[in-house]
């Protein structure tokens, strides 16, 4: 693209990536601080349908993408709690969608004008049974374009659904951005069943994805089902052929995990400290490191993006420092417990904040605190 | 007769069930129109009816309890082919849990056929009643029967607008009722009465069905008989890139900003405090500053404050938060009491404040101006901004 600075928030980039990566229906409901994705979506996806709540939300994209579209729709906290058991059905019948999640303070309707990031829990804890859902979130301007692109493509790629983590600040503000900065989006490609005989919609290949057939084709009858399953979609209760295949719905996403691992790694040379931030409290993070830079200490920045799975590059990365501070907008720290449970290594410190953002000041003080304490 | 969009296992229904019926029923309607097999689509959901889709050839998606008819609507948006039959089952129970989706999708009229179940009890967890019990029918965790009258669904998906409507009694040969349904356009929905042989035989003996139906006052005829065509959902095509639609910004004066500074602007709601905030953004952006903007308002955005963080800069803005403005700007009483906080944290910088505020307690320099007097409410943000920066001189 040529240079042409405008001056936009990351709402506008998500919709227009979401359509170039080959999302073409949007299924809304209007929930702050998701509204402005409901707005440029009404505008520019190729089909837009408005639901009447959220069950409904996740039951049209799923009925969509069983024949053949890819559909996309964007919540809050509470839009996503009603979805969960229909997000439950999407996995099961291995069906692509993207759901961008805007965070926002809760618990309950809690604040809708105020960000927060405090759904990451929720979100890694959707699928009973505790398989995989990808969870992929944005740390700035870029990310909205090129990980929306990718969430497309995970989807598809993988047929299920995926996570788009956003928070009310990362797409409510406005900001000038130069389009040039923004790398093509080529459409993303669906593998189809090509042969002309017998279709199981549940046979994976060994990526361990079932080719795709939307219903309603003329060729070959497909079945879909929420219920345990073997190949055939038939419902079998605790067959081995089915226990197998939900066990595989799990495999699969770890299996791609490759693909989809998306973080930004800025190592400073020999620094025992680093930063680990993902989101909103990313640029923070990023502002922290370079000041404590400026200011002469050494000290490395993890932005993690991939969230669900861990990618397994964020432990080699942390295992070479010293310290770790994750740096993250909500009570509890619930990436630090989603890296290492309830209890933390004492190497690692948290930082965290509800109901306001995190300072790059607060960061940049224990980071140099923590770099005293090993000199 | 011979079985053809049904294969040839035996159903997997209690003896005596009507779901047999119903299915069987459903296989020689579509024969009766001869429809192809794969342009049919089975979308079934919890409920003993729905372990139907294993005996049936068509394509089948078993979904949800109770959202069948929602996961439908998709699927029949997405197919939006006249020829493809989408044909949904469903329970009673099922209708209760989801009986806003057959009420949205009536009265969108999506194109599907909906074929109730209705046995007037939950009867794959014991036998609870639904809200389609009649009053005085028994089940096996209301012995004495439920007093209220059972909900008369074929009303109201009719009054929801519905395109075709007929509730039957689950007996014998009701094919005809489903062929007319599957053949019209639009929302269509069948409501089959049955009585559960596990539990409403056995809590209601001797009780017939056609009387049991009678005496709840729910008629057994046609509700509704409209041939509403359902809605098309054909893609746009070419929607023009939001990018194409965002205007350039090209940079046509200088700037002296040397470091970021942080503004926060605190008015009233409608006295156009975020599009000020926004062209003094763009402004900046102009004289080749980096600009960033958010809003904060009450969710009713039509009273009370009205206040905007701008942040402009030489160097990329990374952090967007304002926790302690360099520059704070306070136009009227809403944007002062939103502005305690700031005011409270500010050490240093600079408070323009209008002239017909109270005089607030700060660390900063304060300085009062007659904004509102001079531009009136409507302008005073904007007018406020220019004068601070013609006063800063930043760009």
């Amino acid at each position: 693209m040529s240079h042409k600075v405008i001056f936009t928030d990351s709402s506008r980039l998500i919709t227009e990536a979401a359509v170039r990566a080959g999302a073409d229906v949007f299924i809304g409901y209007p929930i702050t601080p998701a509204n402005l994705l409901y707005y440029y979506a009404s505008k520019r996806f190729p089909a837009f349908m408005a639901a009447p709540d959220e069950i409904t939300t996740l039951q049209l994209m799923s009925g969509l993408a069983a024949t053949g579209k890819i559909p996309v729709t964007a919540t809050s906290f509470p839009g996503y709690a009603l979805m969960i058991e229909s997000i439950n059905m999407a996995c099961m019948m291995e069906l692509p969608m993207v759901i961008i999640l805007v965070q926002r303070l809760g618990p309950a309707t809690g604040t809708a004008t105020m960000g927060a990031q405090g759904d990451l829990g929720l979100v890694t804890g959707t699928l009973s049974g505790g398989m995989a859902i990808p969870v992929i979130s944005v740390s700035n301007a870029l990310d909205c374009w090129k990980l929306t692109a990718n969430a497309v493509e995970t989807a598809v790629t993988c047929r299920t659904p995926v996570i788009l983590l956003t928070s009310k600040e990362e797409v409510m503000t406005l900001g000038n951005l130069d389009i040039a900065d923004l790398p093509p989006i080529h459409p993303a490609k669906r593998k189809t069943f090509q042969s002309d005989g017998e279709y199981l919609p549940y046979d994976p290949d060994e990526d361990l994805v079932p080719p795709f057939l939307p219903v309603g084709n003329d060729r070959h009858q497909v079945r879909l089902t929420a219920s345990t399953h073997n190949r055939k979609g038939i419902i079998q209760n605790s067959g081995k052929e089915a226990l197998g295949n939900s066990v595989r719905l799990h495999e699969k996403i770890l299996k791609h995990l490759p693909d989809f691992t998306e973080f930004d790694w800025d190592e400073q040379g020999k620094a025992d400290v680093l930063v680990v931030s993902y989101g909103i409290t990313a640029q923070a993070a990023r502002e922290a490191v370079k000041e404590a830079r400026g200011a002469g200490h050494q000290v490395s920045l993890l932005v993690a993006k991939t969230l669900y799975p861990v990618p397994p590059e964020y432990f080699r990365i942390m295992g070479r420092h010293e310290r770790v501070i994750i740096a993250e907008e909500n009570l509890t720290g619930q990436f630090r417990q989603l890296l290492f449970g309830a209890q933390c290594p004492s190497s690692v410190t948290g930082i965290t904040s509800f109901g306001k953002m995190i300072t790059p000041e607060t960061i940049t003080r224990e980071v140099l605190d923590h770099g005293k304490s090993i000199s | 007769m011979e079985r053809v969009y049904l294969n040839e296992e035996r159903l997997p229904f209690c003896k005596g069930c009507s779901h047999t019926t119903l299915s069987e029923n459903t296989d020689k309607a579509l024969q009766q129109l001869g429809i192809p097999l794969l342009d049919v689509i089975l979308v079934t959901d919890i409920g003993c009816h729905g372990i139907i889709d294993k005996a049936f050839k068509t394509h089948t998606v078993h979904g949800l309890h109770g959202r069948s008819v929602a996961l439908a609507m998709g699927i029949t948006a997405g197919l939006d082919h006249p020829d493809k039959k989408v044909i949904v089952f469903i329970g009673d129970g099922g209708t209760t849990i989801g009986m806003q989706h057959l009420i949205h999708a009536a009265h969108r009229n999506f194109n599907m056929t909906v074929v109730i179940h209705n046995n007037m009890l939950y009867g794959m967890t014991g036998g609870q009643p639904s809200e389609f019990t009649p009053c005085g029918f028994k089940t096996p965790t209301l012995p004495e029967g439920a007093t209220e009258p059972a909900a008369d669904i074929c009303s109201i998906v009719s009054a929801a607008g519905a395109s075709y409507v007929e509730r039957v009694l689950g007996i014998g040969d009701f094919s005809e009722s489903l062929a007319t349904a599957i053949s019209r356009p639009g929302f269509c929905l069948v409501e089959v009465m049955e009585i559960c042989t596990s539990y409403g035989v056995k809590s209601n003996p001797g009780m017939k069905l056609a009387k049991v139906v009678e005496e709840a006052d729910l008629p057994v005829k046609v509700y509704a008989d409209k041939q509403i065509t359902g809605p098309s959902f054909k893609p746009r095509e070419n929607t023009r890139s939001l990018l194409d639609l965002s205007p350039e910004i090209p940079v046509t004066v200088s700037h002296t900003l040397g470091h970021p500074v942080r503004i926060q602007l605190a008015g009233s709601a409608g006295e156009r405090v975020q599009s000020a905030a926004e062209q003094f953004a763009i402004s900046a952006i102009r004289a080749g500053l980096n600009a960033t903007k958010k809003g904060s308002y009450p969710v009713t955005v039509g009273i009370g404050f009205s206040a905007s963080d701008i942040i402009i800069s030489p160097d990329e803005i990374l952090y967007t938060g304002s926790p302690v403005p360099d520059v704070l700007i306070i136009t009227s009483e809403d944007g002062l009491a939103y502005a305690r906080t700031a005011l409270d944290n500010m050490q240093t910088g600079l408070v323009f404040i209008d002239e017909s505020l109270p005089v607030p307690d700060t660390k900063a320099t304060l300085i009062r101006q007659p904004f509102r007097e001079t531009a009136g409410a409507k302008e005073a943000a904007k007018y406020s901004l220019t004068y601070m920066l013609q006063r800063e001189g930043y760009f």
